[in-house]
């Protein structure tokens, strides 16, 4: 599903090259759920938003579903991301001014043919959401923002779900309940490449990589 | 149902969320046309009442003249005529000490002139006048022959100055009915012929007093000068202004060949001449009046052209300050729809769409608060309230004016913010949470 070929990301910081991720190869399959652990700073969102064609890497090469984004028109990178990949953030990044109904539904705006009112209403359902459709974010609790951005992220069906840190603003509680929802996601078939810090998600991934200032140390 | 989300959603619901940055946003606008519909109407208010200023003092010039034309006019019915026709060759110094002439021209000419479509002179008298021993009485007295006035044929028929004498009949001066004795009805004979005194004229204390009024065609008889006239008196038109005497006798001159003009100086003249003088003064004060008002609205439309341009300027500084601020606060947004694979033309759209809707909302309460204003200003820099009624063309340009420069003015201000959010880096928002 997701291939990373000796995948280098270098940065310029005041003139100075910064390696944010050096010779990284790995491969996500279909149904794996993929942690990533390490500390803050090794590199671990670098690396996710380039799997999410988000960033392009310095060198090396990536493959979604046996295609390169990197090697594709903007407009086709777009529809990529529309229709294959979803994003959790330990932000939430929900949109304040819609409901948490228009924020489920939102992926629609890059799509063209969508699914509607009844995917959004199973994923509320499904993600115990259903008695806050009509209310807005700053109305919500962290867990139940996080679990309407995962609802989100899986509007379009996606094949791979990128999580970056999408319990680092949860309680416990709520970590288990989200870390269940993307190992059911991919007990359905789906792929999760997640990235956290927190020990705790390794007990969900089916594998663990270990990364250590852009390099991944036990791959 | 089916809800669906759109690009619509997304301004409306956003319009709402952050509404103190909208409402900022269309008072920029707001501020921007008003001014601009303001000092348009400021202008035309201006222009209306500049023209009611000089119409009003021209109505009042046009009513003092039309009065003073007319004291013109009956001063000089009441003063007589003065204009003299004579022959080229008459001395006039002759004409002055014997009060009568001995040079002739032939009476047709007054017809010729009365039918010449010259306007400036009327009331035309043809006479025959001649010093004349009356033998019956032993006295040399004034004799003047005259058919009455010939109407001139151009212009419409007035009453005239001096009755016809009646064939057979003399008017006599008051010292001859005096002498004599004579009264209305008494015969008396001239050369031989009989006339009926006519009317016996009261003192006049000059020629007039020893001068005897018969028909001309009798006085031509009686002086065997048949078929001619020595002098033709007329009456100046003075009621179009004062003509120059050299172009008065050019003009008669053209129509009589031989003859020579004088101009007798009356009361009438000067008062046509002071009518005229008041007339220029009237016209210069009306002219000044003009002047000034076209200085006074040069400097406005300076003023206005100055600082419309200022305003626009700063109103779309404040739009785009206030859109960067908008976008700033919305990196998240626009990152996580960019994620999510919303191409940057459908953000730009969702963006530059806001903008398009803050310019119309502006536009129209602009052009509603410039008409306001527009009068109330008015109110203060014309000393009254004017009102104009705009007429519809007028105020749909007005509208078209308003709509479509707020619309280019708010997203002319409001592209460097929307470009600038749409092309936000998605990776550099989320990789900076």
């Amino acid at each position: 599903m997701l291939i990373f070929n000796n995948i280098d990301k270098t940065f310029q910081v005041k003139q100075r090259s910064v390696d944010a991720l050096k010779n990284i190869s790995l491969e996500l399959n279909d149904g794996e759920f993929m942690v990533v652990n390490g500390p803050s700073g090794c590199g671990k969102t670098t690396l996710l938003l380039i799997a999410g064609s988000l960033l392009r890497p310095t060198s090396g090469e990536v493959s979604i579903d046996g295609q390169d984004p990197y090697k594709m028109s903007q407009t086709e990178r777009n529809q990529l991301r529309s229709n294959a990949i979803g994003f959790v953030f330990q932000q939430f990044h929900l949109i304040p001014y819609l409901s948490v109904r228009e924020n489920i539904l939102s992926p629609a705006l890059a799509s063209v043919n969508h699914t509607g009112n009844d995917r959004t209403e199973q994923l509320a359902e499904h993600f115990g959401l259903t008695e806050r459709l009509d209310h807005y974010p700053r109305q919500l609790s962290m867990g139940e923002k996080q679990r309407t951005a995962l609802a989100r992220a899986l509007y379009n069906k996606p094949r791979v779900i990128l999580a970056d840190e999408p319990t680092g603003n949860l309680d416990d509680d709520n970590a288990d309940i989200i870390f269940s929802y993307l190992k059911e996601y991919t007990r359905d078939g789906g792929s999760v490449l997640l990235v956290s810090h927190d020990r705790k998600a390794a007990q969900y991934g089916t594998r663990v990589l270990k990364m250590k200032k852009g390099e991944l140390v036990n791959n | 149902m089916q809800r669906l989300i759109s690009g619509w959603k997304l301004i409306k619901n956003e319009i709402g969320y952050r509404r103190t940055n909208f409402i900022l946003s269309v008072i920029s606008v707001f501020i921007a046309i008003s001014a601009l519909i303001a000092s348009i109407m400021v202008l035309r208010i201006h222009d209306r009442h500049t023209n009611q200023i000089l119409q009003n003092k021209q109505e009042q010039l046009q009513s003092r003249m039309d009065s003073l034309q007319n004291e013109t006019r009956k001063a000089m019915l009441e003063l007589g005529f003065n204009i003299l026709i004579l022959p080229e060759n008459q001395d006039v110094s002759d004409w002055y000490t014997k009060d009568y002439g001995d040079t002739y021209m032939p009476e047709q000419y007054v017809d010729k002139l009365a039918g010449s479509g010259l306007l400036i002179v009327r009331h035309f008298l043809p006479i025959l006048q001649s010093r004349m021993e009356w033998e019956e009485k032993d006295m040399e007295i004034l004799l003047i022959g005259t058919r009455g006035e010939v109407p001139n044929l151009d212009k419409p028929p007035r009453e005239p100055m001096v009755d016809p004498v009646p064939e057979g009949t003399v008017k006599l001066g008051y010292q001859l009915h005096q002498k004599f004795n004579l009264s209305q009805g008494d015969a008396i004979n001239l050369k031989g012929k009989k006339f009926v005194v006519n009317e016996c004229y009261n003192e006049r204390g000059n020629k007039d007093d020893i001068s005897a009024w018969i028909h001309l065609d009798e006085a031509q008889q009686l002086v065997h000068r048949e078929g001619v006239i020595n002098a033709i008196m007329a009456l100046e038109c003075l009621c179009q202004g004062k003509v120059e005497l050299s172009e008065l006798r050019d003009k008669i001159s053209e129509v009589l060949p031989g003859t020579q003009v004088i101009e007798r100086g009356s009361r009438a003249l000067a008062r046509a001449e002071a009518r005229l003088k008041l007339k220029k003064r009237a016209e210069q004060a009306i002219k000044s009046e003009k002047e000034h008002r076209e200085e006074l609205r040069e400097v406005r439309e300076n003023i206005t052209s100055a600082l419309i341009p200022v305003i626009f300027i700063a109103c779309g500084i404040w739009i785009a300050f206030l859109g960067l601020m908008n976008s700033r606060a919305r990196r998240e947004e626009i990152g996580i729809l960019r994620a999510m694979g919303v191409p940057v033309k459908k953000i730009l759209h969702v963006f530059l769409s806001k903008y398009f809707i803050i310019g119309i909302l502006g536009g129209i309460a602009g052009f509603l608060g410039g008409l306001l204003s527009g009068f109330i200003f008015s109110r203060f820099l014309e000393g009254s309230f004017i009102w104009i009624d705009p007429g519809i063309a007028f105020l749909l340009w007005l509208i078209v004016l308003s709509i479509a420069g707020a619309a280019l003015l708010s997203v002319i201000a409001g592209w460097i913010p929307a470009l600038t959010a749409a092309r936000q880096d998605p990776a550099e928002i989320l990789h900076g949470e």
